[in-house]
C-alpha cells in the first residue's frame, strides 16, 4: 500500500516553496501580468529553478538533476496551485521532462534539469495519457505542419514535437520557419499557444509514443496535486473570509446553510488529498501507476472546480471582480479539468483498468 | 511489564495452563482475563497489565495461532466499546470489579439507553427521570434504538436528575440493571422487515445509588467518553480495493453483461471512482493514526460511506432490472449480528439509509466538521442557558 503522508522533508519543501510565493507571487501581481505582454513570470521561474533546484527533482543526479521523486514534485504543484503561479513547472519540468527521460537526450535533459531552458511537449494540453496526439509532417528532413492548445509554448525555449515518422523532435523555439502564436486563453497563467512549423530543423530524440504516453501520464497524475493546491486555497481563503464578513450583524459563515456547504468542500478537498498522494506515490514507487491516476485524475476535476465554484458564490459579489483572486482559481480550475483528459476520459479508462466495461 | 516478548511468555503461560482444545470456553477466557491478557492496555487486576494499547496486537496473534477462543466481540461490542472505557475512567472500585470481567468474557451482555423519541440529535434535552428515594433512584421514561436490549443484562443509562437547571447540567449516569420488573423492551421493526432494535419503556424502575457512574449531574461529562469511544472504534481497519457496498455491485456487474446499460456504465463508474477514493482516505487515516498524528479526516469518514452507501446500493437495485422488483425476506427477526453488506441488494438499500442517522446525522456530522475543523462559528442557540423545563418540546 502506497504511503500517502507527507515526509518531514517533503513538509520542510512545501514550507520553502510557500515562502518563496508568498514573497514573489502574490495575487494582484498575478493578476496584473495576465494582461502584460509576458504571461510568464521568468524572475520567479528562475528561483523555483535556478535558486532552489527544482526544475531537475525527476531527473537523476548523474544527468544533472536532484535525483528526487514524483513525491516531492507533488508537493511543489501543490505549492504553486495555491498561488496560481504563472510559471512553466508542470509542463517544462514534470511533462517535457518525463518526455526526454524517455529518450536518449542527455543534454537537453540537464539543460531542462538546470532550468536554464524550458521545455514544452507540442502535444495539445488536452490529450489524455492514452489518448490520440496530432504529429507534424516529416519532409526532406523538415517538419511542417501546426499543433494548437500548446501550454506554455510561448515560454519554451525548445519544443518537443511529435512527427508523421514516429519520431520525437527537439524544436528550438526561436530557430526559423517556428512561429509560436499565442491564443487568447481561458488560464491566463497558463496559456495555451498554436505552434506552426514550416520546414523547421529538429533534433530526433527518440521515439514518440512511449515519450508521450509517459510524459502525458505524470502530467495527469501530479496535476492532481495541482488541483489539490487550487481547491486547499479555496476552500481556507474562502472560511477565512466567511468568518470576517458580517450580514444581519452576524458572520455569515455562521449560518447553516453555508457551513454545510463549506464542510462538504472539507471533505472534498479531504478525499482529493489521499488520491493526489497515492497517484504521486504510485508515479515514484511504479506499482498500480494507471489505476493511482485514473482514479486521481477522475475525481480530482470535479472536487477542484466544485470549489473553485463554491468558493466565487460564497465570496458573493467582491467574487465576481477582476480584483479578487478567486477568478485565477477558477479559471485554472476548469482548464485543469480538460487537462490530460478529463474525468470522464479517465473513468473510461478505468472502466478497462478495473474490467468494468461498457455494455 | 510492557515488553513484547513478557507478554508472549505470558501468554504462552495460559495457553499451556488451560489448553483451548480441552478447556471449556468461558473458562479459558476468565483465565486469560485474570491474566492481564484482555486487555493489555486496562490496569492489573482489571483485565489488563497497564501495557501499551499496542501490544494487545502480540497477544492476539498468540491466542490466534494456538486457535484458542475469543470473546465474540461482535456480540458484545457496546460493552466493550461503550461501557468498558466508562466504567474504567469514572467507576468505583466495586463497580470495576463488579462489572468488567463479565462483560469482557461476554457473560453479560450489555446495551446502551441514550436516545429518546424526543432527544435524538439533541441527546441532551433526553427526559427520562430519575427521581431520588433514599439510596436508590426511581427512574420513569421511554428510549429508543436501543440494540441488544433483550439480550443485555445491563445498561448504561443516562436520565435527568434535575429539571431545573439548563439541560446539559441535569443529567446522571447509571447503571441500569435490564432484568428490573419496570423495564419493559419491545422490538422496534425498521423498514426491511427486521428489527435490529428495540424500543426500552422504563416503569418505576429502581436504581440502587451504588450504580451511579460519576457525580451527580455530571452524566453529559460522563457520557462524552462513551461516545467518543463509539467513534474511535468506527474505523482503523484497512480495507481491500473493492472491500464494503462497491464489491457486490461491482461482481453482479462482471459477471451479468445483460444488464449493463450506458447510463448504469457512467453512473457505476463515477460511485466506483468515488468508492476508491474514500478508501485512500481512509487509508490515510490510518496511517495518520498509526504514525501518531491523528488526523481530522475520521469526522468526513462517515459522511462519505453514508453517501456512498445509499448511492451505491440504489444503483444496484436499478441494475438488477426485473429482479430489482424483488426482496429477499420481510419476515421479522431479531438479527444478532448486523452486516450491512449482508443479504441481496433491495436489503443493502433499504438498511443504507439509516447510514446517514445513525451515529450521528449527516446534517450533524457537517456541523461538526464546520464548527471543529474549518472553526466556524456556531448558530446563535436559545437552549443553553434555559432550564431544562422551560424549554420547548
Amino acid at each position: 500500500m502506497s504511503d500517502l503522508l507527507y515526509s518531514e522533508e517533503e513538509d520542510a519543501l512545501r514550507a520553502a516553496v510557500r515562502d518563496l510565493l508568498t514573497d514573489h507571487c502574490d495575487a494582484a501581481g498575478v493578476i496584473a501580468r495576465t494582461e502584460s505582454g509576458a504571461p510568464h513570470d521568468l524572475s520567479l521561474w528562475k528561483s523555483l529553478a535556478d535558486g532552489m533546484g527544482l526544475a531537475g527533482l525527476l531527473v537523476p543526479e548523474a544527468q544533472g538533476g536532484q535525483g528526487a521523486t514524483h513525491r516531492e514534485v507533488a508537493v511543489v504543484l501543490e505549492e504553486l496551485g495555491r498561488a496560481v503561479a504563472p510559471v512553466p513547472y508542470l509542463t517544462s519540468a514534470v511533462v517535457a521532462t518525463e518526455a526526454l527521460l524517455a529518450c536518449e537526450a542527455g543534454d537537453l535533459l540537464a539543460e531542462l534539469a538546470s532550468g536554464r531552458r524550458i521545455g514544452a511537449l507540442a502535444v495539445a494540453l488536452s490529450v489524455a495519457p492514452d489518448g490520440a496526439f496530432k504529429t507534424v509532417r516529416l519532409e526532406d528532413g523538415t517538419l511542417h505542419g501546426e499543433s494548437t492548445g500548446i501550454a506554455d509554448a510561448s515560454a519554451a525555449d525548445v519544443l518537443l514535437v511529435p512527427a508523421d515518422d514516429g519520431g520525437l523532435y527537439a524544436v528550438d523555439a526561436d530557430a526559423d520557419a517556428v512561429t509560436v502564436v499565442p491564443q487568447v486563453s481561458l488560464d491566463l497563467t497558463r496559456p495555451v499557444a498554436r505552434v506552426v512549423l514550416e520546414g523547421a530543423r529538429g533534433r530526433r530524440v527518440g521515439d514518440a509514443e512511449p515519450a508521450v504516453r509517459r510524459a502525458l501520464r505524470a502530467g495527469a497524475g501530479l496535476l492532481a496535486s495541482e488541483q489539490l493546491g487550487l481547491a486547499d486555497w479555496a476552500l481556507t481563503e474562502t472560511v477565512r473570509y466567511l468568518k470576517e464578513r458580517k450580514q444581519f450583524n452576524r458572520p455569515v459563515g455562521g449560518f447553516q446553510a453555508l457551513k454545510h456547504r463549506l464542510a462538504q468542500l472539507w471533505l472534498e478537498v479531504v478525499n482529493l488529498r489521499a488520491a493526489a498522494r497515492n497517484a504521486a506515490d504510485a508515479l515514484a514507487t511504479g506499482e498500480d501507476v494507471e489505476v493511482a491516476v485514473a482514479v486521481a485524475q477522475a475525481y480530482a476535476a470535479g472536487a477542484a472546480v466544485h470549489t473553485a465554484e463554491e468558493a466565487l458564490q460564497l465570496h458573493g459579489g467582491i467574487g465576481m471582480t477582476w480584483e479578487h483572486p478567486v477568478h485565477l482559481c477558477l479559471k485554472r480550475a476548469k482548464a485543469d479539468s480538460i487537462a490530460y483528459g478529463t474525468s470522464g476520459g479517465h473513468r473510461a479508462a478505468l472502466a478497462e483498468l478495473v474490467d468494468l466495461r461498457a455494455p | 511489564m510492557t515488553d513484547a516478548g513478557e507478554l508472549r511468555n505470558r501468554t504462552r503461560d495460559v495457553l499451556a495452563a488451560h489448553p483451548p482444545a480441552t478447556t471449556e470456553r468461558l473458562d479459558f477466557l476468565k483465565a486469560r482475563f485474570d491474566a492481564g491478557l484482555a486487555w493489555v492496555h486496562f490496569p492489573e487486576g482489571l483485565g489488563g497489565l497497564g501495557a501499551p494499547r499496542s501490544l494487545q496486537a502480540v497477544v492476539d496473534a498468540e491466542l490466534e495461532a494456538a486457535g484458542a477462543p475469543d470473546n465474540d466481540p461482535r456480540r458484545i461490542g457496546i460493552g466493550l466499546g461503550m461501557a468498558a472505557p466508562t466504567i474504567l475512567k469514572y467507576g468505583t472500585e466495586d463497580q470495576k470489579q463488579r462489572f468488567l470481567r463479565p462483560l469482557w468474557v461476554g457473560e453479560e451482555v450489555w446495551c446502551q439507553l441514550f436516545s429518546e423519541p424526543g432527544a435524538g440529535s439533541d441527546l441532551a434535552a433526553l427526559g427520562t427521570r430519575a427521581v431520588r428515594e433514599g439510596d436508590h433512584w426511581v427512574v420513569n421514561g421511554q428510549k429508543v434504538w436501543t440494540s441488544s436490549a433483550h439480550l443485555a443484562r445491563w445498561a448504561i443509562l443516562i436520565a435527568r436528575t434535575d429539571p431545573d437547571v439548563p439541560k446539559h447540567a441535569g443529567i446522571t449516569y447509571f447503571v441500569c440493571d435490564m432484568t428490573d420488573p419496570g423495564v419493559e423492551v419491545r422490538p422496534l421493526r425498521q423498514i426491511t422487515g427486521e428489527a435490529e432494535f428495540n424500543e426500552v419503556f422504563l416503569t418505576d424502575v429502581r436504581i440502587p445509588d451504588a450504580h451511579r457512574l460519576g457525580e451527580v449531574g455530571d452524566g453529559w461529562k460522563v457520557a462524552q467518553t462513551t461516545l467518543m469511544n463509539e467513534r474511535v472504534s468506527i474505523g482503523g481497519m484497512r480495507i481491500p480495493r473493492e472491500g464494503g457496498m462497491i464489491g457486490p455491485i461491482a461482481k453482479t456487474w462482471r459477471e451479468r453483461p445483460e444488464l449493463r446499460t450506458h447510463d448504469l456504465h457512467q453512473r457505476l463508474l463515477k460511485v466506483w471512482v468515488e468508492a476508491e477514493v474514500a478508501r485512500l482516505t481512509g487509508e490515510r487515516l490510518r496511517q495518520q493514526l498509526v504514525a501518531g498524528q491523528p488526523g481530522y479526516e475520521g469526522s468526513g469518514m462517515k459522511l462519505s460511506f453514508a453517501r456512498l452507501n445509499q448511492e451505491i446500493s440504489g444503483l444496484e437495485v436499478e441494475l438488477l432490472g426485473e429482479e430489482g422488483l424483488l426482496y429477499d425476506d420481510w419476515t421479522m427477526r431479531r438479527p444478532e449480528l448486523v452486516d450491512f453488506t449482508g443479504r441481496d441488494a433491495g436489503y443493502r438499500y433499504l438498511r443504507s439509509k439509516g447510514n446517514s442517522i445513525e451515529g450521528g446525522t449527516s446534517e450533524v456530522l457537517l456541523n461538526i466538521v464546520a464548527e471543529r475543523v474549518l472553526g466556524l462559528p456556531a448558530e446563535p442557540r436559545t437552549d443553553k442557558d434555559a432550564a431544562w423545563k422551560d424549554l420547548t418540546r
